[in-house]
């Protein structure tokens, strides 16, 4: 019989996640592997994991590996994949790593139009310490370090990333997707395939972000998140394609 | 014979270093050390190697770690707050069991100091470049001709043990020109061939079974934390017996023992020879390897007829010194001569500390 589903091969066999029930980290990281099978990469990869929930993928993800410091994927990406460039080159990174203590080695490597890709992950908590505002976090929500909500006057507002890399001349590929819902994983896969694809041709800076969600931080269930992100989070973050060169 | 060729300190560091194999640099503008990044921009092309600028020092250190963990030989350098920047990194490198070249061309402290030369990151370099406890091997050049050999000699040591080494020099040794012999630069079928002995580089699994892992002690579900700590204490005990190097100088007769590393260890030299002509009988130990440190060359002193050592540095308060008088271990007086804030050690202040601590000849 003609076998037409499996697990994709960059995940290890048997593997248990260790992200909690009803993150979306689980299907990205999915998402990601299948297209690096479909492309036939998973040999041939180094993904880059950044500090966070993030890192829980290196005991999922069954390819080769550099764990960075917080923040400082991008960096090591950029020297990685010049070193290296046959080799399939992505970060993994959330908000907090990528948005915040990253920023600089983000903008700086898509400035440089650096050819590897950035797969960000933004749920607007720094989920793995416990909840605290993130640089996404959106206005007024309340977290361990927002505890009167994220006030504007204090605060200032969320960061949008893929607006920010959009000023930038260099970048091949900006995209920002989601997988609140069937449909637009299937969108969020394209996205991917899409990045991974501007990386291999040699293209240059490819990044997709999702827009995410984190069960166990929000305080809601499953369900209620994906409410969340499709009635609020996505008016503050739209979808779509930002740049393809 | 191989050529001698007039070259300044950061500039032969740099081409030594290229001719040892490196193919990656990163760093990012601080003095006494631009020409460094200058000569690796104007350079690496011809050698098909790598040179990025990066956005900050913690930038171009991880960027370091990206091109270690892909097997080619590489290096970055700073000076002092800069290898602070860079010091998460190295922890991280040194956590990960990386090879690297590092190299401080030192200035003033603590924060910014001045942009003269200076010796106050001994600490820093032989105890705790970064957090969690980790040992590297640091080497300190005297002179040009030693800043070359051994920066040829910290890739393979880098290879060797797979670990960071640590140039430490000054700004001095940066800025100075001198005749130098270079090394004979590594072909590409050579450094292929030490590329290919990294299996731990991460380009991919490529048919093989298990896929790499580039992590510090944690974060690896397959070795414990405490399983890589004492792999890595051995190594670094290893060191003591295999890696010390050091000059003695004139020592047989000395009743006098003058001590100091890298520039200052060149002043105190100079210092040995004029007191030797006055008649003193004075000699040298000049650590060439600063870590692990050469306690061996004072265990092996005739205590008997030393009347004393006098340890130099450009560090107020003392830190080169401190690790003299732990290897002496009050077996004889331990006195200082010491400058800071870009003052170079002034060879007629040691020889009147010597004198001192010396007495009637």
């Amino acid at each position: 019989m003609e076998k037409i589903y499996s697990r994709a091969s960059g995940i290890f066999e048997g593997a248990v996640s260790g992200f909690c029930p009803g993150c979306m980290h689980s299907t990205i990281c999915k998402i990601v592997t299948q297209v690096i099978d479909e492309l036939n990469m998973t040999d041939h990869t180094c993904f880059i994991q950044g500090v966070g929930c993030c890192g829980l993928s290196i005991t999922y993800l069954d390819m080769d590996t550099i764990s960075a410091p917080h923040g400082r994927a991008c960096a090591i990406a950029s020297a990685f994949k010049r070193c290296a460039p046959e080799t399939l080159v992505f970060t993994y990174q959330g908000d907090g790593d990528l948005a915040s203590i990253g920023l600089a080695e983000t903008i700086s490597a898509a400035n440089r139009g650096e050819n590897f890709t950035v797969i960000f992950v933004n749920n607007g908590t720094y989920g793995m310490t416990g909840g605290q505002m993130a640089p996404t976090t959106l206005v007024g929500t309340k977290t361990t370090t927002s505890p009167y909500g994220r006030d504007p006057g204090e605060h200032g507002y969320p960061i949008h990333m893929c607006e920010l890399l959009s000023q930038l001349s260099a970048p091949a590929y900006i995209a920002r997707v989601t997988c609140a819902d069937v449909p637009n994983v299937r969108k969020a896969k394209a996205a991917v395939k899409k990045a991974f694809e501007y990386q291999l041709a040699g293209k240059g800076f490819s990044f997709v972000e999702f827009v995410t969600n984190c069960p166990t931080n929000w305080g809601m269930s499953p369900l209620e998140t994906l409410d969340y992100v499709r009635d609020t989070v996505l008016n503050e973050f739209p979808l779509g394609e930002f740049r393809a060169k | 014979m191989a050529e001698k060729i007039f070259m300044k300190g950061c500039e032969a560091v740099s081409e030594s270093a290229i001719r040892a194999g490196c193919r990656f640099f990163a760093g990012y503008p601080i003095t006494p050390q631009n020409e460094v990044p200058e000569y690796f921009a104007r350079r690496m092309p011809s050698v098909k190697g790598v040179f990025i600028q990066g956005e900050s020092e913690v930038a171009s250190a991880n960027m370091v770690y990206g091109a270690a963990a892909s097997g080619v030989r590489c290096m970055t350098s700073s000076s002092s707050c800069g290898i602070s920047l860079k010091s998460e990194a190295i922890s991280f490198m040194a956590g990960a069991r990386l090879p690297v070249v590092l190299a401080n061309f030192q200035r003033g402290g603590p924060g910014i100091g001045t942009i003269q030369p200076a010796q106050q990151d001994y600490n820093q370099a032989t105890k705790a470049s970064g957090n969690g406890g980790f040992r590297m091997l640091v080497l300190s050049p005297s002179d040009l001709q030693e800043a070359v050999d051994m920066t040829y000699r910290a890739f393979d040591l880098a290879d060797k043990y797979q670990n960071p080494v640590m140039l430490l020099l000054d700004g001095f040794t940066g800025a100075m020109m001198e005749p130098v012999i270079l090394p004979e630069a590594k072909t590409d079928e050579e450094l292929d061939a030490i590329r290919a002995t990294k299996t731990y580089a991460t380009t991919g699994k490529k048919g093989g079974k298990q896929h790499k892992v580039i992590c510090g002690p944690g974060l690896d579900t397959r070795v414990s934390q405490e399983e890589m700590n004492r792999r890595d204490a051995k190594m670094y005990e290893g060191w003591e017996t295999d890696e010390i190097d050091y000059e003695e100088f004139l020592i047989d007769d000395a009743e006098l023992i003058l001590t100091a590393y890298g520039i200052t260890g060149r002043i105190a030299k100079s210092a040995v020879k004029l007191l030797r002509a006055e008649g003193y009988k004075v000699g040298l130990i000049r650590p060439r390897t600063i870590y692990p440190f050469s306690k061996v060359a004072f265990d092996n002193l005739d205590y008997g007829k030393i009347r004393g050592i006098l340890s130099a540095e450009m560090a107020i308060p003392e830190q080169f010194s401190t690790d003299v008088k732990t290897a002496v271990c009050g077996r004889t007086k331990v006195e200082t001569a010491l400058s800071s804030g870009g003052n170079i050690l002034d060879r007629g202040y040691i020889i009147e500390q010597a004198k001192k601590l010396y007495g009637d000849k």
